[in-house]
């Protein structure tokens, strides 16, 4: 039903208002309004944010992707780390994953230097931590489903049988 | 000396949308509602099938009526999704879009003087085709109060009784309408008791959103009369690779793969490898698409009715079909609305009896550009009002 299709729609566009989203699911929009504060109050929504293309502001901000191995002991458990890690505001995403690494970390600085201070002075020296390995993004051409850089122009014809 | 044109070419007028596309093209940042393809790209499997196809280097032709598999495909899924059952040997052409397949039809069964019957407002190419042919149109006009469906009624006082054959498109270019099964039943009905021969042109099957697409074909009887339409370019989004098919029984297949193998020789290959992709592993692309479409149109339909313009509640297609307020014509509000407001729509009587006093909206087209097109729209209105 509709809580589904009404989460899709604010994926693709979080500003959608109220009521396109109600015109395009035949909702009462107090339906839709009531269906979005009940998926934030479930925490099924956690926030609204904008997709940013870094490329096209002239101020400079440094991501970086970082995977990190962990060793864990008989007191300390992945959420533990986890929680340690996610309190920084330098961590912009923190998944738990398998594969040759524990976390996957996104981490945004104003710097090179400052994202690699981060990580040689704060998340280094986490005592379970055992490596870490930084990927500094270079381009990103698509975030949050969203392609980023030049849209392809539509060059259709303005009219067509 | 000047070349000597047929009379069938000179007896065709230019396309009603010619002067439109010139108005358009002089304008910056025009939002266009006029067109009839897909905004989305190819699904990404059926693009690799055509580049893995021509690294390969099968860039020959294929056989007459396409590669045995694509027709195989073709027979599976038009079984599966609108029970047509067809035999890929000998009852299902591909052909270089549905248009073509549709062209071929007209040539394969119209002698000069036959009358074609067009359920009408429908896809421009249906009347020159006739034409060229050597026929003569008889437009059977349907009407909003009867949701643009086809009804006996319309064909009696049409006369359609006397023609030899019957053009239908549903789900509809122009309107979005659709034909379930117990509308189509009398309609087939009459077709049986007078001898027509269908042509079912049903491209947008896909593109059906409230209940499933049903074809005449599949009613009792008429099998045997029937040739059905449909193509790559809309579901699949694959208008330029210019992709289609027919399916009929052998003897009119036959009949029009003599004139293709003549002209055509054989649908693009590159193309058919797509298709036989699109087939086999795209079906959810067509879905999401699908989904997409449905949401747009509800959003349309909704915006035309606050704006308050009356609009038909299309279901099937990507287009609605919005009546121009009183005191207007429809080639003087797409006009209008196109010179002062930047916003390309078709007028309706391009599409033949039936259309006038309407507006052709496409909306394949993204939400945002619908959004934007249809705040311009009721500006244009309010200025007026």
């Amino acid at each position: 039903m509709s809580e589904r299709e009404v989460l899709e729609l604010l994926r693709e566009n979080a500003r959608y208002a109220t009521s396109d989203i109600a015109r395009m699911t035949d909702l009462e929009e107090r339906e839709v309004e009531a269906a979005i504060e009940e998926l934030e109050a479930a925490g099924v929504v956690r926030g609204y944010q904008a997709v940013v293309d870094w490329d096209e502001l002239e101020d400079e901000r440094v991501r970086a992707e970082v995977e990190l191995n962990v060793r864990l002991d008989r007191e300390t458990g992945y959420g533990d780390i986890a929680e340690r890690l996610a309190r920084f505001p330098e961590v912009k995403a923190l998944r738990l994953v398998s594969g040759d690494y524990d976390f996957d970390m996104e981490v945004e600085g104003d710097s090179i230097r400052e994202v690699s201070q981060f990580i040689s002075e704060k998340v280094a020296p986490v005592p379970e931590i055992t490596q870490t390995v930084t990927h500094y993004v270079m381009t990103s051409y698509k975030e949050n489903g969203i392609e980023l850089g030049d849209g392809d122009e539509d060059d259709r014809l303005s009219f067509s049988p | 000396m000047t070349i000597e044109l047929s009379d069938r070419v000179k007896a065709v007028p230019p396309s009603g949308i010619r002067r439109f596309f010139e108005i358009a093209e002089e304008r910056d940042e025009v939002i266009s509602l006029g067109v009839g393809e897909p905004d989305f790209s190819t699904p990404w499997a059926a693009r690799d099938a055509a580049i893995a196809s021509l690294e390969r280097g099968k860039t020959s032709y294929t056989a007459n009526r396409g590669t045995r598999e694509l027709r195989e495909a073709i027979a599976d899924y038009a079984a599966d999704r609108f029970e047509l059952d067809y035999d890929p040997g000998e009852e299902i052409i591909v052909t270089a879009g549905a248009s073509e397949a549709v062209d071929l039809a007209f040539r394969a069964f119209v002698d000069p003087g036959d009358t074609v019957a067009i359920a009408q407002p429908s896809y421009i190419s249906y009347e020159p085709g006739v034409i060229f042919a050597g026929g003569e149109v008889l437009s059977v006009p349907t009407r909003e109060e009867d949701e643009f469906r086809l009804t006996v009624d319309a064909l009696e006082a049409a006369g359609a009784d006397e023609a030899d054959l019957l053009v239908l498109c549903y789900p509809n270019n122009p309107t979005g309408a659709i034909m379930r099964e117990e509308d189509l039943e009398p309609i087939a009905a009459f077709a049986r008791e007078h001898d027509l021969t269908v042509l079912s042109d049903e491209i947008y099957a896909e593109l059906t959103y409230d209940g499933e697409h049903a074809s005449i074909a599949t009613l009792e009887g008429m099998r045997e009369r029937t040739i059905v339409f449909n193509g790559f370019s809309k579901a699949h989004a694959m208008t330029g690779l210019r992709l289609g098919y027919a399916l009929g029984p052998a003897g009119a297949i036959a009949a029009m793969n003599k004139i293709h193998q003549y002209t055509m020789l054989s649908a693009p290959t590159t193309a058919q490898h797509a298709a036989l992709e699109a087939l086999e592993s795209c079906e959810n692309d067509v879905r999401e698409m699908v989904d997409q479409y449905d949401r747009r149109r509800r959003f349309v339909l909704s915006r035309f009715r606050e704006i308050g313009m009356d609009v038909f509640e299309a279901k099937g297609a990507f287009y609605c079909f919005p009546e121009v307020p009183d005191g207007w014509t429809a080639e003087e509000f797409a006009e209008g609305v196109l010179r002062e407001q930047g916003v390309a729509a078709v007028p309706g009587d391009v599409f033949g009896a039936g259309g006038e006093e309407h507006l052709r909206i496409s909306y394949a087209t993204g939400l945002e550009d619908l959004r934007e097109a249809l705040a311009r729209i009721e500006a244009f209105v309010e200025e007026r009002a």
